[in-house]
């Protein structure tokens, strides 16, 4: 029935049937692979692990707690239902007060309360997707464009430029530096759109960063605001992961900056959050624009009738937040877990040779696989992540999705399974690397052990690996045995 | 420094529709405390059943409390982003459209998209069907809220199919063409039809004429239709509602081409009156624009919460089909009020069987007939007169002295008030005007 519209594609816009959704992309494949092969602990233990999804599922139990504690969040409970008509009526695209006002306090204590957030300025969004897409909209004309450092989270691709027609421009990072952005690099990207007649509009910086899971120290974040102050353009940053940071250095927002740098185009910041990394919210769509420029504010503030928050949503929000109690415990432990269970993978991964680079935030660990490559190409490195996905059973991301510009590297997950997954994955991790490297009776050696243990055949490992490729000389985290 | 988009008025907020809002806030109506206050006539919502609503939920405690599975529903729901909408609730919404159309059209949940809310659904639409530049033809009057939905960001153009009150606005295949050739004049390239059905601002139904028209119309044109029938549970008396679907169903074209080519628009914001929770939906035929329109609705999805709200609400027929039934009786009675009201006092209403308001011709009104003197009366209604009515021009009607007036945001006593300052309004003006 369908061929009539195929046969007339022209009657659908250029945006319904070209690729800008980017779910072509190989970040998408491994999560179909994974749909159709779901890892289940007992129903289907030779399943794909879903290492793909950077979701915060590490402290629920504290977020159900609170929920069981305070029946009145919910519109639906005979504590709540009197509110029930008033909320559901409630359409004014400023949203509830009460929700802006815990979500401004809220963002204040992710940054220890060293920077106040103005409830005002507070714009609703349809999750950071919308609150991102809306942003494009509102700095840029079709055909400008946004620089984006490298490797960044593919979503941006979609968010930004789909049906906004804005552009992305790389300005790209290295492995040599560990990933760092660089004034060269920024400076460089800009010339190249310069002499490519692209008007820049603005940069966007992700921190945390979402693939490396690294944060921006406050000379970085100095000079990206120096740069873009002096080339008159746009500074959005993404703090979707800013409550993740679980060990030292401390996270700096790009708003404490702002506070600091009297002379700096305040007009000019935009910062992009949601509760779906944080707080581990994804389905309840809870995303913010936050903006220092006041006609930005008022244009977010209609363009957000395209994906306002359920009032339902934003009331539950609005008394979950205003729990102080509750939510510097959430913090504080949410935090601590990531950094376990960081920890455990890196550590892991480290065993056999893996190295990946150092990080103190995200949800995910960005791993050094370069060694395993046949060649240091792209074709390889999607080689190598089919046989992870479809042998080792791991959706894990490849770093070409993320326009990483040196093949090898992949992105793992952690925080979206329990912990014994997590040894099913890392065990799983032990096994493919020592069946490629190791050979049979090394291998065979290892089926014998437990997937827990701490083994000294993975030293032997070690000692086989050539000393070119020994993660012992790299910047990464340190093999312990 | 910033986009065009932010700096151009396409957002449509100046428009008289949103002003006399703005003046409601200013100086809202509360019987105890600002009884003198301006009266919201302009807001078109559904509050006459929040108490059946209501009672359902105290009586329906546990399926709708998150501490199921010991608050592990919580963590489903917090976790559930997949856009292609929840499975249960997607049934359910798919039921209750076939519900409220009689069952004569069914409607296969794999087919719907959700989103956040119709505006959300309505600017997908045109992203997927239109290039900026192109049109949509749509029938005067309308919805002021299309400016922006279909055109802010999209840069989708409107041109309007003109209608007149010597036949109460009904749709004619002379103004269908006059459009079309009007848009040829302009150089736009029309991509479809964008009709409302029930009607808003008017309220009616479109007859099965209406609805031939416009399918041989998009077929000989080879244009898409899309169908906005947000108001379609608000349906109280006859003639019954006839979807887009049903109309197309009885030509029996489900194996040509206009079958991919027509698409459906709903919320439960007017049937139910939740307009709070952003529940939004398209309904298409065509596999190609199903995928499209998901991928797209990454920016406006459905909070997960209200998902499972309404799978529950809705998956209790019994309740929805009392709802659906008690719900059009309480409409149609606040109807007959407010008519009963105006007509005593020389005021026409357009005869409608939907919606949550009236059209009422106050061209006697009038000091001379023309848009300037529709503005001056409107202000004189504002704020001499106390009710934010709005102005047909703010629907782009083509003729001045035509206002919109909803009667389902209020008590019974409000209304009565309404109609009270209605009287005055009529009282103070010349003996021969109505």
């Amino acid at each position: 029935m369908d061929h009539m519209l195929r046969n007339e594609e022209n009657l659908l816009s250029k945006i319904a049937t070209n690729d800008g959704h980017g779910e072509n992309s190989a970040y998408f494949d491994g999560w179909k692979a994974y749909d159709a092969d779901p890892y289940h602990p007992t129903k289907n233990p030779n399943g794909v692990i879903q290492m793909g999804l950077a979701e915060n599922q590490l402290a629920f139990d504290l977020v159900q707690e609170w929920v069981r504690n305070n029946p009145k969040a919910s519109i639906c409970t005979a504590e709540g239902v009197d509110d029930f008509k008033d909320i559901a009526i409630y359409q004014d695209y400023h949203g509830l007060p009460e929700f802006r006002n815990a979500v401004a306090r809220f963002m204040g204590r992710v940054r220890g309360n060293r920077v106040r957030f103005d409830p005002d300025r507070i714009v609703m969004s349809g999750g950071a997707t919308g609150a991102q897409e809306t942003l494009a909209f509102c700095l840029a004309d079709p055909g400008d464009a946004f620089l984006v450092p490298t490797p960044y989270y593919p979503g941006n691709d979609r968010d930004l430029t789909w049906r906004t027609g804005v552009r992305l421009l790389h300005v790209v990072c290295e492995s040599s530096n560990d990933f760092k952005i660089t004034r060269h690099a920024l400076e460089s990207a800009y010339n190249k759109a310069q002499e490519a007649n692209i008007r820049v509009k603005g940069l966007l910086l992700n921190n945390p960063s979402n693939p490396l899971g690294t944060v921006l120290d406050r000379e970085a974040l100095t000079d990206s605001l120096a740069f873009t102050n002096d080339k008159n353009i746009h500074l959005i940053c993404d703090e979707i992961y800013s409550a993740t940071v679980f060990s030292q250095p401390d996270f700096i927002s790009i708003a404490e900056i702002a506070q600091e740098n009297v002379n700096c185009r305040r007009d000019m910041i935009h910062i992009v959050y949601s509760l779906s990394k944080d707080l581990g919210f994804p389905g309840f769509r809870v995303g913010v624009v936050y903006s220092y420029n006041d006609t930005v504010v008022n244009c977010a503030r209609k363009m957000s009738s395209f994906g306002l928050v359920s009032t339902q949503t934003q009331r539950l929000i609005a008394l979950m937040l205003s729990d102080d109690v509750f939510v510097d415990k959430f913090l504080s432990e949410s935090v601590k877990r990531l950094g376990t269970r960081h920890g455990f993978l890196s550590r892991g991964l480290a065993q056999v040779g893996i190295g990946s680079l150092n990080s103190n935030a995200g949800l995910y660990c960005w791993m050094d696989l370069r060694r395993l490559l046949k060649e240091p190409t792209f074709e390889a490195e999607m080689e190598l992540w089919r046989v992870i996905i479809n042998e080792v059973k791991l959706n894990v991301s490849p770093g070409a999705s993320f326009h990483c510009s040196e093949p090898g590297w992949f992105r793992v997950c952690f925080a979206n399974m329990d912990d014994e997954t997590m040894r099913v994955a890392l065990g799983r991790i032990h096994k493919f690397v020592a069946q490629k490297k190791g050979g049979e009776a090394s291998s065979r050696r290892q089926c014998r052990r437990s997937k827990l243990e701490i083994s000294l055949s993975f030293r032997r490992l070690d000692e086989i690996m050539s000393p070119h490729h020994s993660p012992m000389s790299s910047p990464m985290v340190r093999a312990r045995t | 420094m910033l986009s065009r988009k932010a700096t151009c008025k396409s957002h449509g907020e100046d428009s008289s529709y949103f002003l006399g809002w703005q003046e409601y806030e200013k100086n809202p109506h509360d019987p105890v405390r600002n009884p003198s206050g301006i009266i919201q006539l302009g807001l078109a919502e559904n509050q006459l059943s929040f108490d059946l609503l209501e009672s359902w939920i105290a009586r329906n405690q546990e399926p709708t409390g998150f501490m199921k599975k010991g608050g592990s529903i919580f963590r489903e729901l917090a976790l559930f982003q997949d856009y292609r909408g929840m499975p249960v609730f997607k049934k359910e919404l798919a039921e209750y459209m076939a519900a409220i159309r009689q069952d004569r059209v069914r409607f296969d949940p794999n087919n719907i998209v959700l989103t956040a809310g119709a505006t959300s659904a309505n600017e997908a639409l045109m992203f997927c069907l239109a290039e900026a530049g192109e049109a949509f033809l749509v029938p005067t009057p309308y919805y002021p809220g299309f400016d922006r939905d279909l055109k802010w960001r999209t840069g989708v153009e409107i041109v309007p199919i003109q209608s007149s009150s010597v036949n109460n606005f009904r749709i004619i295949p002379s103004a269908l063409e006059e459009a079309y050739q009007h848009a040829q004049k302009l150089h736009l390239k029309v991509k479809g039809l964008f009709i409302t059905n029930p009607s808003n601002p008017l309220g009616t139904t479109l007859s099965i004429h209406e609805l031939d028209h416009l399918i041989n119309f998009a077929i000989d044109k080879n244009i898409h239709i899309v169908s906005d029938e947000i108001y379609s549970g608000t349906v109280f008396d006859s003639p019954r509602f006839i979807s887009i679907m049903e109309a197309i169903k009885k030509k029996h074209l489900e194996n040509t081409a206009i079958w991919s080519r027509v698409h459906i628009v709903s919320s439960l914001s007017k049937d139910f009156g939740l307009p709070g929770f952003r529940i939004g939906m398209i309904y298409f035929n065509s596999k190609t624009l199903i995928a499209a329109a998901t991928k797209m609705s990454s920016f406006g999805l459905v909070s997960s919460q209200s998902q499972f709200l309404l799978s529950k609400i809705l998956g209790d027929k019994k309740f929805t089909r009392n709802y659906i039934m008690e719900n059009r009786n309480r409409l149609k009675n606040r109807r007959k009020t407010l008519v009963s009201g105006l007509q005593k006092y020389g005021i026409r209403c357009l005869d409608n069987n939907a919606g949550l308001f009236c059209w009422i011709d106050m061209r006697c009104l009038l000091t001379s007939y023309t848009f300037e003197a529709e503005m001056e009366l409107w202000r004189r209604i504002i704020f001499e007169y106390g009710l934010n009515i709005s102005p047909g021009s703010s629907f782009h009607c083509p003729e001045p002295g035509w206002f919109r007036i909803c009667f389902s945001n209020m008590s019974e006593e409000t209304l009565d008030l309404a109609v009270r300052r209605i009287k005055a309004l009529m009282d103070s003006s010349s003996p021969n005007a109505c």
